[in-house]
């Protein structure tokens, strides 16, 4: 069978399992709804967490990403696994044993105040927002290149299979449907990363690979990461696994967006809200666990597919003849994820550091003397010939490692798993925000379970519409507000979420000051510096990085503020007190 | 008074534990890393093993060896569930 026909059976096959698992578990009342009935093992939660986490970005852009910045990729790996820390140690167990249904249910009763609890829930929205958008367009993507679909119809069959799951089970569809995606995309990244591995250094543990010789070709014997060291050096690139040093980032820009991914991870309310989910306090640590180990499966094998494709797509592309380029290449082409203006009029590719030319490739429809496609963008002085897209390393590692049609379907079912799974966790955020938060805790204190139930279906029904509008009409700056939401989480939520358990003395005002400080300073920094073309004036920190600058703002504003303000009552300070023991944690109560 | 015992003895923990993930993380993954870079460990720069594996290895550890010490803690103190 050819690979067109393998994807129709592996995405139908995986999605006929979707809305079984949504059949099976749909629910019939708000708890349920909301927090699955609070009943989740801590090993299905932990599963369930891992494919909310992993992005359609965690699975098919980490590893391109690493694979051409070397080194400095670390502040991925690192800062998207190490805020589970934070969250096991800081947050998790005090957030289940408190057990309400969302994270403006915290805020607001924590710091016993209404307009605590709006804009938490704005944050909440916000943050979930800027995130499905880029989901739905992944979602599209991978129809359009695998079974040659239109983008958007590929958006629109994503939406109504979110909307029957997520619309029918609510939490408790989700989390089993999620767990389902989870084996799903896991053997997908898997099964292509080992197979490489073998193909290059003779072992079958990609982790073990990434670390080993090469065995064949002409650099047989010689450390793979040596090789890659050395192929950067002659092509002017930097070495693959040194550090900082010039064309890199600095120290300290590495440091604070790392500490930002960390934080902002920690402080992610789709991330959070998985907690109130598991039966008791003991299983809220235990699938903390459970969620990065079955992460770190992925996180720790990525980085080794980037070094393998690296090797790979350096060895069979660079100065061979575009004649003699492997078929991988001229299906790229066609896809435009891979471009070759050939500047030196040799027949021959030649990559090398630096654009090709100036911006995304704009094809004329015409064809080189080659058989290439022709562009016309402008090209640079760099003599680089080469455009490629980092989407390819994972994309098209099947097909340039020569495995079979079937392992290249299963790698689009991944990729529409990590995808629909976390699209799906983002918008119960936004649908419990108001339908909860807004409607039932603000609005409508008197709103009967049933009706609270409809609006939740009719919110998820709103949330799917909005973000299919986004992956249908993508906004430009889709891309760039992926830093805004990371530092929106770190410097909003994570500081009054910690104090709060932490510090008894944390007060409303203190609290308030904290995120519109945290918040405001972040946004307007990343708008400066995304948006208005200022340079990067902090310390040189990036924009991905400077939600650590907000989220130290918060906290000092948070204690500052809190210190010459009146105490909390002493109800609260009880609350914190009960907080921090496990006995009586119960199921989520909703009053 | 012995919720307070319990409640020193957690933030211990956390303190700990806390120190080793900045350790391999922030410590041996970046503002070491060059020094480290230059052992290796078979192919592995041990720096740069330590921003791309090590680290994440650790924090997986990390979690657990918390969860099995509140567990014995929750139990000593008898506030488990």
């Amino acid at each position: 069978m050819e690979i067109k026909a393998w994807t129709y059976v592996m995405v139908g096959l995986t999605f006929s399992v979707y809305l079984t698992i949504a059949w099976l578990s749909r629910v019939k009342d708000t708890k349920g709804f909301y927090v699955a009935g609070g009943g989740v093992p801590a090993l299905a939660n932990g599963m369930a967490t891992a494919a909310d986490w992993m992005s359609a970005a965690s699975f098919i852009s980490m590893a391109g990403i690493i694979s051409f910045q070397g080194y400095t990729g670390a502040v991925y790996l690192m800062g998207w696994t190490g805020g589970y820390v934070l969250l096991a140690l800081l947050l998790a167990p005090y957030l289940r044993k408190f057990g309400k249904y969302t994270v403006p249910d915290f805020v607001g009763d924590r710091y016993y105040s209404s307009t605590a609890r709006l804009v938490a829930l704005v944050c909440a929205i916000f943050v979930s927002l800027t995130y499905v958008a880029g989901q739905m367009r992944g979602v599209g993507i991978v129809f359009s290149r695998f079974l040659e679909v239109d983008v958007n119809t590929g958006v629109i069959i994503g939406m109504v299979i979110v909307f029957i799951y997520a619309g029918l089970g609510g939490m408790k569809g989700i989390t089993y449907t999620q767990v389902a995606q989870y084996c799903v995309l896991i053997v997908a990244f898997l099964i292509p990363a080992v197979a490489i591995s073998v193909k290059i250094t003779g072992h079958v543990i990609p982790q073990i690979g990434f670390g080993s010789s090469i065995i064949s070709g002409p650099d047989a014997g010689k450390y793979l990461l040596d090789t890659l060291n050395q192929i950067g050096t002659d092509l002017g690139f930097r070495e693959y696994t040194s550090a900082f040093g010039p064309g890199n980032k600095s120290m300290l820009d590495v440091f604070a967006m790392t500490m930002s991914l960390m934080v902002g991870t920690a402080g992610l309310p789709h991330v959070i809200i998985r907690f109130y989910t598991v039966p008791s306090v003991r299983a809220a640590r235990l699938s903390a666990g459970y969620a990065l180990l079955f992460i770190a499966i992925l996180y720790t094998t990525a980085p080794a597919v980037a070094s393998f494709a690296r090797y790979n797509m350096v060895n069979t592309i660079n100065d061979k003849t575009y004649t003699e380029a492997p078929s991988w290449f001229n299906n790229w082409e066609t896809t435009g994820l891979i471009a070759w203006l050939d500047k030196n009029n040799d027949g021959i590719i030649q990559y090398r550091a630096g654009a090709a030319f100036v911006g995304k490739p704009e094809f004329t429809g015409a064809q080189g003397v080659l058989g290439q496609r022709t562009i016309s963008n402008a090209p640079t002085d760099s003599a680089n010939e080469l455009y490629v897209d980092r989407d390819i390393m994972v994309l098209a590692n099947p097909e340039i490692a020569g495995l079979p049609a079937w392992v290249i379907a299963l790698v689009a079912a991944g990729g529409l798993a990590a995808a629909l799974s976390t699209a799906s966790g983002l918008m119960l955020v936004i649908a419990s925000s108001i339908s909860h938060d807004l409607y039932y805790r603000l609005i409508n204190r008197n709103a009967s379970e049933k009706s609270r139930l409809a609006l939740g279906r009719v919110m998820i029904g709103v949330a799917v519409c909005v973000a299919g509008y986004f992956g249908i009409n993508p906004p430009g700056f889709v891309a760039q507000v992926v830093a805004l939401a990371f530092g929106l989480g770190a410097s909003s939520f994570f500081p009054i979420l910690v104090l709060g358990i932490f510090w008894k003395r944390a007060t409303r005002e203190g609290a308030i000051a904290g995120m519109i400080a945290g918040i405001g300073f972040t946004m307007m920094y990343i708008i400066q510096t995304k948006f208005l073309g200022m340079g990067w004036w902090f310390m040189g920190i990036s924009p991905e990085g400077i939600g650590f600058i907000g989220m130290l703002l918060n906290f000092a504003m948070v204690i500052g503020v809190s210190a010459v303000t009146p105490a909390p009552p002493q109800e609260i300070q009880d609350m914190v007190e009960t907080v921090r023991f496990p006995r009586g944690a119960g199921m989520a109560v909703d009053h | 008074m012995d919720m307070k015992e319990y409640w020193k003895k957690n933030v211990g923990y956390m303190i700990v534990l806390l120190s080793i993930w900045a350790i391999v993380s922030y410590g041996c993954g970046i503002l070491f890393v060059e020094p480290l870079n230059t052992i290796k460990m078979g192919g592995f720069p041990l720096g740069f093993w330590f921003a791309q594996q090590g680290s994440i290895y650790v924090f997986v550890v990390l979690i657990f060896v918390y969860y099995l010490l509140m567990q014995r803690l929750d139990r000593k103190f008898d506030v488990h569930e």
